[in-house]
């Protein structure tokens, strides 16, 4: 079932992101901590979209058996070139950052699937269940 | 773009962060904060974030950062009112947070940084 698609164009699309994952957690009924962690998350691939894609959407789905939360970001993007690299601590492509995005985003849900392909675009996916 | 206001009390700056704020609004504070110190020549900055139901991993790292970077002007930086749910994301995504001074609530944070106006030297010692 879908329930909201997110369009990232803009830096202030990342703070409407996370609000609106925020909001949509709550009426999901997770709770306090795991809203915070949806929501992070969501900022975290957000900015990624931002970042490296310049624009994309997050596509948020209630899913049922296992009943939880699927969201989505999708861009068109440059890919990535080397997703286990990508995953590490620290790694980073962008100077200053301190390369936590699709790492802390990954610790913050159940699961986590990354999709790329380079020149033409990335799909991650976050999965939360409900408690 | 949002700007938050700093407001001055005897020698110490207060920051309320009290909207969910983009990444251009937090660096535009960094930047407002440092010439603040460096104006004002306060010895003490308090950041409170007791607001912010969501701190990622930018917002963390700008905030470290600011107290870094404060230290270096002479001022001691303190972060206060961080939310339980707040805390357990920031280590569950795995932000080293260390240098950061940090009390429970606005009270506690004036009183460290009136402590620590008066007994060290170097603002940054540990």
């Amino acid at each position: 079932m879908l329930i909201q698609n997110i369009e990232i164009k803009e830096e202030s699309d990342i703070v409407v992101s996370r609000r609106i994952v925020r909001e949509i957690s709550a009426e999901l009924g997770f709770g306090i901590v795991d809203q915070t962690k949806l929501a992070t998350a969501t900022s975290e691939l957000a900015r990624n979209i931002y970042r490296y894609a310049g624009t994309g959407v997050v596509i948020v789905e209630k899913t049922s058996g296992p009943d939880g939360i699927k969201i989505l970001f999708e861009d068109h993007g440059p890919g990535i070139e080397d997703i286990p690299r990508a995953m590490q601590e620290g790694f980073s492509t962008t100077p200053g950052s301190l390369g936590l995005g699709l790492i802390g985003a990954k610790r913050l849900v159940d699961e986590m699937n990354i999709d790329s392909e380079v020149g033409k675009g990335t799909t991650i996916t976050l999965f939360k269940k409900l408690p | 773009m949002n700007r938050i206001p700093i407001l001055k009390l005897q020698n110490i700056l207060l920051v309320s962060i009290q909207i969910d704020p983009s990444d251009v609004t937090i660096q535009a504070l960094q930047e407002d904060i440092l010439k603040e110190i460096s104006r004002t020549g306060a010895k003490g900055i308090l950041i409170d974030i007791s607001a912010l139901d969501i701190v990622d991993s930018f917002m963390a790292r700008t905030l470290r950062d600011c107290g870094v970077m404060a230290a270096l002007l002479g001022a001691t930086a303190v972060i206060t009112g961080i939310q339980p749910s707040v805390a357990i994301t920031l280590v569950d995504l795995g932000l080293d947070l260390s240098g950061i001074n940090t009390t429970c609530d606005i009270d506690s944070g004036f009183e460290f940084l009136q402590a620590n106006g008066k007994d060290q030297l170097y603002p940054y010692s540990e």
